[in-house]
């Protein structure tokens, strides 16, 4: 009961958050001037029409010499039509200037575009955790030995080396020097062809490593910490091998903090890496992202921007609450 | 010490005598202070000092390498798009390496014309004029990026120029114009009819793919545009500089020759000129603007843009703007955060809320909008107010840490007592003791800011080119796109720039972060 109180009551503060950034980005959108350009070959009245129907202005008159006119609406009643849009319906908007979507639904093309960015980082994550993990513990088992030195400077080293580069690394050398793979990934909707996933791999292997570096040095050095404990020795008296004691007592022990990394960043990844995306041409979200800015399609960014917020707010909320749970003796937000 | 007595011998002691008055003796070891402690930790850590001496050199590459380089950011010349690095230290120096060459395989078509352009120049477009055929007949040797340009397309300068240049010819005796060849015995196709580089008599003219005719010896023929002595076609325009090699010499029938050095059109003269010595004419006599001849030291982008002046002056801006954000958020973020931390309870519990919403808009949400509100004009500004914007939140929390550590402990509670003021406690009793770990936050911040700088502008979404910089992060960018050119130098120079600036932060913030831990005080003697 404790928990579930305390679970409401993050959850209710994150929608307070997410509310304000949302009305504060919206508000801001707003105060922008309204994209009236018109294309080549495209009604004017059409155009006006369209950003009259989606209730950003009113009153529009044809003026002297062929310019449009009309009023803005005001901020806070579109933000109320907007709201109700969205809740009634679920129609997030139009695209009004993303050139390649045009007059599309934004909801459908974003659910479109996501499935590319939630498989990498679901490979990545099933990559990265057991190798990860397995590093740390293999570290910290030989504490000070030669394996865990040579550990601790990969680790180092991933952890340095900017994503950006070790990706641009694995670019060069897999999918252009060696031609293991394709340079970017394919633009097929088949997710679950060979095809596909081959043309993934170095994406996601750029997506990972840095993880594994992260998860390794967590783990390593929570488990030595744990296997220095007065438990472990009390494990080994009563008759335990050390593998059993290192498995059924170090490492749950660890997993308090290990556990929680890992679940937040799965939550966290699931927003991508706008590197990544960009550098391997993946098809996902990232890129709609970066284009709405391009193109400022506000109603593209705001759903986007909405998007990524959520996501940050999720995964901060994921990590503290499964603190809770995983371990009994943490009672979050007590006095 | 000898303990081994049974007895201490009787001679071991001595009476004191009753005037004898003994103090504890004065401490002879000086006093050490936190931060004379943590810097001897600090020189302890081998790993830190090395960070912190590559950390120095790469700033003294970002201050001082934009001097020696005459090249600008806003430089750039599409002739010499993706040439090689090259250092003229290197290039008589027998390696090959860094001498402006790449390995190049090719048929032997494409061979003959790198040959023939060497011979009609004099340059080492085959590096030692070396080469080997391999087992497919393939010619492989070293392709001088350079040289190899020769002579672009054909060049339309106007009179005045065409003069000037006759007249730099006369004076330095260096060949800029060579003859060129007449517009009706040129390649028909479009993109062969203006390649200077086609001196010579072609297989098949209307080819799309033009193979030069070779006489018995194997040697290409020259094609140049010849005109009786005395005979001055409306086309010809007057020369009277250095000609090449051989040719007043020319008579046949009796008569004598010349060749023609340029070609009167519309709007001026049609020349071919070399490129290379072009290049040293315009730049030294036109534009005089320092540049002495092309060389590159990390080589060009697609774009011809020099990668180390860019790199150079990428890398000045990036510390430069981390410099002047990481002060901006320290001073904030300290003053908030030790405000927050001192007085408590509802005022700590208000700026926090204040500080929590901001934290939680998304870094790329709040340069977006920042942008769409300013324009493009002022990108530096854009990046330093979202910057600055989410930056302090994090030294306000470090600073609020440690003063919840320290406000209740009883020297400040003392201090209190004797009648200190709230700031004179804040910042000269609580704050002395709480800046190491400060000062640590900064040195992790530093790098983190250049590397957010550094994805944003890769990604696009900010531009410094506009505000005649650039960012390590364009340039990789670029380098990306070079690598299906086979150009890897283009991104090797600022990745590597950006990882040993990634690897010396890290190992000189840890540095820090062990240097300042008072746990550790001590622990080293």
């Amino acid at each position: 009961m404790y928990m579930f109180k305390y679970v409401m009551k993050r959850l209710g503060l994150m929608i307070c958050t997410f509310f304000i950034i949302f009305t504060m980005v919206y508000v801001l959108i707003k105060l922008l001037p309204i994209p009236t350009n018109v294309l080549p070959g495209q009604d004017p009245e059409i155009v006006m029409r369209t950003l009259e129907g989606r209730g950003w202005i009113t009153n529009i008159r044809e003026g002297a010499n062929g310019v449009w006119e009309y009023d803005r609406v005001p901020i806070l009643l579109q933000y109320g039509t907007y709201l109700k849009r969205i809740v009634t319906s679920g129609d997030f908007g139009i695209a009004t200037t993303y050139g390649e979507y045009l007059n599309m639904n934004i909801w459908k093309v974003f659910i479109n575009h996501l499935p590319p960015t939630i498989l990498i980082n679901i490979y990545s994550t099933i990559i990265g955790v057991p190798i990860g993990l397995g590093l740390g513990i293999l570290a910290a088992l030989k504490k000070n030995k030669w394996q865990d030195q040579v550990i601790n400077v990969v680790i180092i080293l991933l952890i340095s080396v900017p994503n950006i580069v070790l990706a641009l690394m694995l670019q060069y050398v897999f999918c252009f020097k060696l031609g293991w793979f394709p340079l970017t990934m394919s633009t097929s909707d088949d997710y679950f062809t060979w095809e596909v996933f081959r043309s993934m791999i170095p994406a996601v292997f750029a997506l990972c490593l840095g993880s594994i570096a992260g998860y390794a040095r967590s783990t390593r050095a929570e488990l030595s910490e744990v296997l220095t404990g007065e438990f472990m020795l009390l494990a080994r008296t009563k008759g335990l091998t050390k593998r059993q004691a290192v498995l059924r007592h170090a490492m749950r022990n660890s997993m308090v903090v290990i556990f929680p990394a890992i679940l937040g960043e799965f939550v966290g990844v699931l927003s991508g890496s706008l590197i990544i995306e960009k550098m391997f041409a993946i098809n996902g979200v990232g890129g709609l992202y970066l284009n709405s800015i391009i193109f400022q399609d506000y109603d593209f960014f705001m759903l986007l921007s909405a998007f990524y917020t959520l996501i940050g707010l999720t995964a901060g909320i994921v990590i503290d609450i499964s603190y809770g749970f995983i371990d009994p003796r943490i009672r979050m937000g007590a006095k | 010490m000898d303990n081994t007595f049974n007895n201490i011998p009787i001679e071991k002691f001595q009476f004191a005598k009753k005037n004898d008055i003994y103090h504890d003796k004065k401490l002879e070891t000086k006093p050490v202070s936190y931060f004379q402690g943590a810097f001897r930790r600090f020189s302890k850590n081998k790993g830190s000092v090395v960070g912190g001496i590559v950390i120095a050199i790469l700033v003294l590459f970002a201050i001082l390498a934009p001097f020696f380089t005459p090249f600008k950011p806003a430089y750039y010349d599409m002739v010499y798009s993706y040439v090689t690095p090259k250092n003229n230290l290197f290039v008589n120096s027998g390696l090959d390496f860094w001498d402006g060459c790449r390995d190049k395989e090719t048929n032997f078509v494409t061979f003959l014309k790198d040959y023939a352009l060497s011979v009609e120049t004099g340059r080492e477009v085959i590096k030692h004029g070396e080469y080997t055929v391999n087992a497919e007949g393939n010619y492989v040797y070293r392709y001088d990026t350079y040289y190899g340009v020769g002579f672009g397309k054909y060049k339309t300068i106007s009179q005045e120029e065409f003069n000037d240049i006759q007249r730099y010819q006369n004076e330095t005796g260096r060949q800029v114009l060579y003859p060129v060849v007449k517009l009706k015995d040129r390649p028909t196709l479009e993109k062969n009819k203006y390649d200077a580089n086609i001196y010579y008599v072609t297989e098949n003219p209307k080819a799309s793919v033009i193979v030069p005719k070779l006489d018995e010896n194997g040697m290409v023929i020259p094609n140049y545009w010849k005109y009786e002595a005395g005979d001055t076609s409306s086309l010809i325009p007057e020369y009277n500089s250095l000609r090449i090699e051989g040719e007043n010499g020319i008579t046949e029938d009796g008569k004598q020759y010349f060749y023609a050095y340029g070609r009167k059109v519309d709007g001026g003269i049609e020349v071919r000129a070399e490129y290379y010595e072009y290049y040293i004419y315009q730049h030294n006599e036109v534009l005089k603007d320092g540049i002495k001849e092309p060389t590159f030291w990390f080589g060009t982008t697609q774009t011809g843009k020099d990668i180390f002046a860019c790199l150079a002056y990428g890398a000045r801006f990036s510390f430069v703007f981390a410099t002047v954000v990481a002060i901006a958020n320290f001073i904030v973020g300290v003053i908030w955060g030790s405000i927050s931390g001192y007085f408590g309870g509802k005022i700590d519990l208000f700026m926090e809320r204040i500080s929590e919403v901001l934290s939680a808009i998304p870094t790329m949400i709040v340069i977006t909008l920042l942008k769409y509100h300013m324009g493009a004009s002022s990108q530096t500004l854009v990046l330093f107010i979202a910057f600055f914007l989410t930056g302090w939140i994090g030294m306000a929390a470090t600073t609020r840490m440690q003063f919840y550590r320290f406000k209740n402990q009883e020297y400040i509670l003392a201090a209190r007592t004797l009648g200190a003021r709230d700031a004179r406690i804040m910042f000269k009793h609580i704050l002395p003791n709480g800046l190491g770990t400060i000062v640590t936050r900064i040195a992790l911040v530093i790098p983190a800011m250049i590397y957010s700088e550094t994805s944003l502008s890769y990604l696009g979404i900010i531009n410094l080119e506009a505000g005649n910089t650039t960012s390590v992060g364009t340039l990789i960018a670029a380098g990306q796109q070079s690598i299906t050119a086979n150009a890897g130098y283009v991104a090797l120079f600022p990745c590597m720039f950006l990882v040993l600036l990634m690897l010396s932060f890290n190992l000189f913030g840890n540095g820090l972060r062990d240097a300042f831990n008072p746990s550790l005080r001590g622990t080293e003697d």
